[in-house]
């Protein structure tokens, strides 16, 4: 319920600064792409951005005009794509779904075991590697290793494409090349995403492993003389995983959200590059969506968190 | 702790002289030394001081400006003329139009057929042979021609207009003859051998077998240099240079070209370029960038801007953050329930995308790039505050709880004083720790802002419009001296930030069992 209200707040103050903006750089926008071909004309774009925004009207009865659309669904159409705009959001969100998805596996899988590592032999050479690797990683602006594995692996190595989807040659292949050929083109963005995250999941993970190696019930399993194995990887272990699970649960939603950065360095049609491209154009109609679409995910993750926590822990009660 | 040897005498042992007693150490300075055993945090520190001695003060030692721009001499080779050794016959009309292509047709037929006569379109023509490939053709029993042909081009010296019929054709029949004047229309014109026209003692117009052109309409060729040229050309030489009247010495190449017959002469011309990209020197240590400006005083211009915004962001983020993180924290109840509702708020707003948009309608207006630089740093001050709230709320909560609270509510301190003065203090290590870890992260998007071209904006230089350039795939491919060092600068001021912010974290902890 609290989320809703935060939604819609926070969909006011989207409104808010999108209405904020000068209207002589709306009007040059609308009149820039009534030049492209097979769009609509200026007064038609005119006509559409006021009726969906309710440019006409106050701030908040246009606000509520506009609410009451878009919870229909109707965002209206996009300028830059000249198509309506959820069925771009529909044609790009897959793509970023994907290798949101592969990503993320991949970095729990490389993430989860090394922060328990790292925790377990604390103050161990093991332990200042693994921490400074993580903070490299985490340190790391995206831009820049992006384009270092581009100058490695596209044009020292030639082993893949400097970026796009895919080969000169698809239309070509077999269906199975093409499978092929789509997956290399993932393989540079998917590395860069999850040397990118890694870290703060890294650290996260060492963190409350730590906290677990110190609380009391660890040292009655020692004192019962368990082995270490099973110390570490049936009490210490199951233990870390409430908050790795709420974290992890939370962040299943972002998987949707796509990878601005990333996809728009190796221009991959993901709705992160969609939506910079429609962003840095001016098109409001899709930055709303988008805006307002990231919004509903981080509150979505918020939930997803919470319910996670209470179900994972049976300490936690919900009220 | 350190205590002093015992093994002295009886007197000072029971002394309170200084060196007996039990060195206690300030929580400040333990946290200090926790901080300074921290091997990798120190690391960090020192190349946190030397990116701070780099920008700060490598701008001003510097011997370059941040916008100066660098010139480099390029030669450029641009097509100057085009010589041709004549070798066919053509045709020169005494009034344009009045012997067509055809009629010269018929000419090359009756020469062929050894017949002295023609005819094209009933006019009549004769043609007399006044020496080798030289013929005069006359017309209606006229005793001056009407046209002439000659594999021999007469050329005006002077301009690069046309010589008068006569006059050309009096020149190559006396050349022909071998005679060294001639008389036209009243006056006397020499001839000399190499087939130079003078009236008086000016030269007029020449006669040669080459034909010289020059490639711009703006360019006159002298008569001195056409004659060095041809001279050159018969020698079949390769490249000559030649000084005009204006004492500039210029080089020409010269290729032939045996599909055209001609040859052609470039001229190398030096020009004045920008430096672009050139590789690193002893007078720019990482070579000069996409304008010509030298690198390693850009990146520690760069440097300081990052530093800077990444500064007073944080700071704009912490002053909101603590003051509204305290209040709530402190009164509870439903003003903690709104503040963090607008906390929720503005965890909630994507700020990346907001803070894109707003950076392509402030290039769509063209927002100074100084008054822009204010607008990132309050944008992103402004949008990131909610972080720091919630932990000084957090934190406040559970001190405010503690008997040395209650203390000072009995003493009866002021509000804002019981807030500012007894609980932030005891805040402030975890807020250190916090800020400096966003210190790097601000400097990140401030940097991925630049890269993408919405952040800082040329002339200004920051690490991220630096590495900008990547972005043309020449430049990734070719020149690492432009983007690596940038990238290499960010990537070890953000680590750097980070591993001392760990480094902290541990050292304020308590429970550090170190």
């Amino acid at each position: 319920m609290i989320s809703i209200v935060i939604l819609i707040f926070v969909a006011f103050i989207i409104y808010v600064l999108m209405r904020c903006l000068p209207t002589s750089y709306l009007e040059e926008v609308a009149r820039a792409k009534s030049m492209q071909p097979g769009s609509k004309s200026f007064e038609e774009w005119m006509q559409q951005l006021s009726a969906t925004y309710g440019m006409d009207k106050g701030i908040i009865p246009g606000f509520f005009s506009w609410c009451g659309r878009a919870i229909r669904g109707q965002f209206g159409d996009s300028w830059k794509w000249t198509v309506p705009v959820t069925q771009k959001f529909h044609d790009s969100v897959w793509l970023s779904f994907i290798m949101g998805g592969i990503a993320f596996v991949l970095e729990l899988l490389i993430a989860i075991p090394l922060g328990i590592i790292s925790a377990v032999k604390q103050y161990s050479k093991t332990d200042y590697t693994i921490t400074i690797v993580a903070l490299t990683c985490f340190s790391l602006p995206t831009f820049f290793f992006a384009s270092l594995l581009k100058l490695v692996f596209a044009v020292k190595l030639k082993w893949f494409d400097l970026g796009g989807l895919i080969g000169r040659s698809y239309q070509q292949l077999s269906p199975a090349g093409q499978f092929w050929d789509k997956a290399a083109h993932l393989v540079l963005p998917i590395i860069t995403l999850v040397v990118i995250s890694i870290g703060s999941l890294m650290r996260y993970t060492r963190t409350n492993m730590l906290e677990v190696l110190n609380a009391d019930y660890i040292r009655t399993a020692r004192a019962k003389g368990l082995s270490e194995r099973k110390v570490i990887y049936h009490h210490a272990f199951r233990n870390t995983l409430i908050p790795i699970v709420t974290i992890v649960g939370g962040s299943l939603p972002g998987l949707f959200s796509g990878a601005l950065i990333t996809e728009t360095l190796f221009s991959l049609p993901g709705i992160g590059y969609v939506s910079y491209q429609s962003m840095v154009s001016g098109d409001i109609p899709f930055s709303m969506f988008y805006l307002v679409f990231l919004a509903i995910l981080t509150l979505l993750g918020n939930l997803i968190s919470d319910i996670l926590y209470a179900v994972v822990d049976p300490r936690v009660r919900i009220a | 702790m350190s205590e002093k040897d015992k093994n002295n005498t009886p007197q000072q042992e029971y002394s309170l002289n200084d060196d007996r007693r039990v060195k206690v150490l300030s929580p400040g300075r333990l946290v200090m030394q926790r901080f300074i055993r921290n091997r990798v945090a120190v690391t960090g520190l020192i190349i946190l001081a030397f990116m701070f001695i780099f920008s700060f003060v490598g701008g001003w030692i510097s011997p370059y400006t941040e916008n100066q721009l660098f010139y480099r001499e390029d030669n450029q080779n641009k097509q100057y003329a085009g010589v041709t050794e004549n070798k066919e016959l053509r045709y020169v009309e005494r009034e344009a139009g009045t012997f067509p292509a055809l009629a010269q047709a018929q000419f090359y037929l009756a020469r062929t057929k050894g017949s002295d006569r023609f005819e094209y379109q009933g006019t009549i023509y004769t043609y007399k042979e006044d020496g080798e490939d030289f013929f005069s053709i006359y017309t209606g029993g006229q005793e001056e021609p009407m046209a002439f042909a000659s594999t021999t081009i007469v050329t005006s010296s002077t301009s690069n207009e046309k010589v008068p019929f006569m006059l050309q054709y009096l020149l190559l029949k006396s050349l022909e003859d071998e005679k060294d004047s001639f008389e036209y229309e009243g006056e006397t014109y020499d001839v000399d051998e190499e087939g130079a026209l003078k009236k008086g003692k000016e030269e007029i117009a020449f006669a040669s077998k080459y034909i010289v052109q020059a490639l711009m309409s703006d360019v006159f060729l002298s008569r001195q240099f056409r004659e060095e040229l041809i001279e050159e050309v018969e020698k079949g030489a390769k490249e000559f240079s030649f000084t005009d009247t204006d004492g500039v010495t210029y080089d020409y190449t010269i290729t032939y070209n045996a599909a055209t017959n001609a040859y052609s002469v470039m001229q190398s011309q030096s020009t004045k370029v920008f430096d672009t990209y050139s590789p690193p020197s002893s007078k720019h240590w990482l070579g000069t960038d996409r304008n010509g400006m030298d690198m390693l005083t850009r990146l520690m211009y760069g440097g300081r801007v990052s530093l800077y915004i990444g500064f007073i962001v944080v700071i704009i983020e912490t002053v909101i953050g603590v003051i509204l993180g305290g209040i709530s924290g402190y009164f509870g109840g439903w003003v903690d329930n709104l503040i963090m509702r607008i906390v929720d708020i503005f965890y909630c707003i994507p700020s990346l995308p907001i803070i894109i948009i707003l950076g392509a309608a402030m290039d769509a207006m063209r927002v100074d790039p100084q008054i822009r630089m204010i607008w990132l740093m309050l944008i992103l001050g402004l949008l990131g505050w909610a972080g720091i709230a919630r932990l000084v709320r957090g934190q406040i909560l559970s001190l405010r709880e503690q008997e040395f609270m209650t203390a000072t509510e009995a003493t009866g301190l002021k509000v804002s004083r019981r807030i500012f003065k007894h609980l932030i203090p005891n805040v402030i290590p975890q807020l250190i720790v916090t800020m400096t870890m966003s210190l790097g992260s601000t400097i990140l998007i401030e940097a991925t802002l630049s890269f993408l071209g919405l952040g800082v904006k040329f002339p200004f230089a920051s690490w991220g419009n630096i590495i900008n350039d990547v972005n043309n795939t020449y430049v990734l491919t070719n020149f690492w001296f432009i983007w690596i060092p940038a990238g290499v600068c960010l990537v070890a001021t953000v680590l750097a930030f980070n591993l001392v912010g760990d480094g902290l974290r541990d050292a304020f902890d308590p429970k550090m069992k170190r």
